[in-house]
């Protein structure tokens, strides 16, 4: 394991690079997670008496943990964009809510005047477009990515703060087009507030025994196995790419931007590609929140899912897609499950006017302070950043002793 | 078709008629230098001269008002920075700019980057190709590393080398550019007198060994005096005098602008 003397042998230099001992560590313990997670509702919970039985659908319904899923999928996908090129980007949600959309209109009856079914799974006769699940994912995927670009072409001239500030920028456009997009000069392009709903179900080959080939509102337990087949292949993407001569070009961008260019390395193609790779996987996370909630609704996507996904790859470890896993799942959980039960578990002796908003945002901001007082470097740092943030409080150190010295 | 005259020297590069201005203000007038091939010239001259301006000229950081920059028989002028380094210009910082939590491996693999063509799919899927390109790479860097002379700390990352290793250590990264033309800003600043003479071999093995020419930015007089073939001074963005050392050393202006007149403040760095 890694100690902060000798730094561990590099990845890259070591074998197929996403297998070093380090991480197949955190392949098995996720595999076992899943596992777990499944045996648990499939088969433990139903046998179990009712006691247990509710307070497990109380404090982990598999809904939360469904969609702390999706969150998982588009913070790796976020993680590219600031974790591995350094880019502040505080309007992520843009391309959860372009996936959402693509889902809503190539996986509903929205577009009841055309037919099309690419072996999808809508109800027979529906009309309306009805593209099977898992191409909308790469369709979707590969939209956002090109949406990606578009957004990035114009801002990624910018540094720092400024980027910041244009990204916050889109994060809000964009959700406000879905939002006011039912008159687009006469047409209906999103059902404005209405939102899409439903969508179609996930339709699956159907090869496994006891496996329905559709699943529906109710088929949580197979639904939370694509998504974690899709949070795994966000991660295999992320890590491959990362060892490789583009996550190396990144890396070298988030350090020292002008001397990677005096490198050879091309600015802002190298940008751009973070910002189409993260967009993609917000794609796929977008598609799997649309067929999670069972449609896209314009006022889910607002500014706080930026943010909320930001402090995740923070709180997480910045860089590290086990640390950023483990945050989105964390936060998620926390957001949607753990904080609702606390706060509901003081009804009665509680103040009047502290309402449920307000002590949740305050338990939420309290959590976040103390870990960037405590552990500014994430619950599960990467390798390198774990470096610089102990070693330099020594160096700091070392050289007021020396200034001490020399006066 | 650009043809160039055959002339008995070839140059590797050939910046002429520079002039850089920042509004009013005249940073670099009129400047005509040239690196032989295989050559290794010195750019000197007091603080403020225009040698930092003139070396960003070069490496596409600033765009020249006027003038050419022309490497090999390549008009470079203008370009962006990351295409001037992929066609062969490699370069060292006054500062050192490492990335710092990259290993000295992946510091040097990260020059490679316009050599090797690995795109988004062969990644992703761990093509062949890829993999052998990637396995080259990291050949390529390690001996690059030895060839410099720190090939055993080729897994620490670049923050915790020595001052001197940070020192080999970017040279090695823009020699991985297998660049024509090497530009070294203040190599020895901070290196004693040991080291720096250390460092005058190192770049005449440097030359010698891997074919290219090397264009120095130095303050300390003895080590330009003994590294360099020929020496161009600069004062005050003109170029006040150019000779080899010993014309250098006896040019009555250049003693005046920059021994005489600042000469204490620039040898003190």
């Amino acid at each position: 394991m890694a100690t902060v003397d000798k730094p561990v042998k590099d990845i890259a230099a070591a074998g197929p690079p996403e297998l070093t001992s380090h991480n197949r560590k955190w392949i098995i313990g996720f595999l076992v997670a899943v596992a777990a997670v499944y045996v648990m509702y499939q088969l433990i919970l139903p046998e179990l008496n009712d006691s247990v039985n509710k307070s497990v659908e109380k404090w982990l319904p598999l809904t939360s943990v469904n969609e702390s899923l999706v969150w998982v999928i588009c913070a790796i996908g976020l993680n590219i964009v600031v974790g591995y090129a350094g880019l502040l980007d505080l309007g992520y949600v843009a391309f959860w809510a372009i996936g959402g959309y693509t889902a809503g209109w190539l996986m509903s009856e929205f577009f009841f005047n055309v037919d099309i079914n690419i072996l999808g799974g809508g109800k027979p006769g529906a009309t309306g477009i009805h593209i099977n699940f898992w191409l909308v994912l790469l369709i979707a995927g590969l939209f956002c990515a090109l949406w990606g670009i578009i957004i990035g072409a114009p801002t990624l001239r910018l540094k720092s703060d400024y980027l910041a500030i244009v990204t916050l920028g889109f994060g809000e456009i964009i959700p406000q087009v879905f939002y006011n997009g039912d008159d687009i000069f006469g047409q209906n392009i999103t059902n404005g507030i209405k939102g899409i709903a439903p969508v179609d179900d996930i339709t699956l080959p159907g090869l496994l025994p006891g496996v329905p080939s559709s699943l529906g509102v109710f088929d949580l337990e197979i639904k939370f196995i694509v998504y974690v087949l899709i949070a795994v292949l966000a991660v295999f993407i992320s890590l491959r790419i990362r060892t490789g001569r583009l996550g190396r070009a990144w890396l070298a961008i988030r350090e020292d931007e002008l001397a990677a260019s005096m490198m050879g390395v091309p600015l802002m193609k190298t940008k751009l590609a973070a910002y189409a790779v993260g967009a993609f996987m917000g794609g796929l996370g977008g598609v799997a929140f649309a067929t999670q909630v069972n449609g896209v609704f314009a006022d889910r996507f607002n500014f706080a899912i930026s943010i909320t996904l930001l402090a995740m790859v923070v709180l997480g470890g910045m860089g590290n897609v086990w640390g950023v896993i483990m945050g989105a799942l964390l936060l998620s959980w926390f957001n949607s499950t753990a904080l609702p039960n606390i706060v509901n578990s003081t009804d009665g002796f509680r103040p009047e006017a502290l309402s449920f908003g307000v002590i949740s945002y305050l338990i939420f901001g309290l959590i976040l302070v103390l870990m960037m007082l405590f552990r500014r470097e994430g619950l599960f740092p990467e390798t390198r950043t774990r470096q610089i943030l102990h070693e330099e409080e020594r160096t700091e150190s070392e050289d007021l002793h020396h200034d001490l010295e020399e006066q | 078709m650009t043809a160039t005259p055959e002339t008995e020297t070839k140059f590797a590069l050939e910046a002429s008629g520079i002039t850089v201005q920042f509004g009013g203000l005249v940073a670099v007038n009129d400047v005509t230098f040239l690196i032989p091939e295989g050559g290794i010239v010195s750019l000197i001259g007091p603080n403020g001269a225009g040698k930092t301006t003139f070396f960003n000229v070069l490496t596409g950081l600033y765009k020249p008002t006027k003038g050419v920059v022309q490497l090999g028989a390549e008009n470079i002028t203008g370009l962006a920075p990351h295409t001037i380094a992929s066609k062969g210009l490699g370069r060292t910082f006054q500062n050192i700019r490492l990335f710092g939590l990259m290993t000295a491996t992946e510091n040097v693999m990260v020059a490679m980057h316009s050599k090797t063509k690995a795109g988004l799919i062969p990644t992703i899927f761990s093509f062949p190709s890829q993999r052998r390109e990637e396995k080259e790479a990291r050949e390529k860097a390690r001996e690059l590393l030895d060839f410099v002379g720190i090939g055993s700390t080729a897994d620490d990352y670049a923050r915790n080398l020595s001052y001197g290793d940070q020192r080999r250590l970017e040279i090695a990264r823009a020699l991985a550019l297998q660049p024509k033309v090497v530009l070294l800003d203040e190599p020895t600043a901070g290196m004693n007198p040991n080291e720096s003479a250390q460092f005058v071999e190192f770049v005449h093995e440097m030359r010698d060994v891997r074919k290219i020419s090397v264009l120095l930015i130095e303050h300390d007089m003895s080590v330009v005096m003994r590294v360099s073939e020929r020496i161009t001074v600069l004062d005050r963005g003109e170029k006040i005098a150019e000779g080899s050392p010993d014309e250098i050393r006896n040019d009555q202006r250049v003693i005046e602008a920059y021994l005489g007149k600042t000469g204490t403040e620039g040898s003190a760095r």
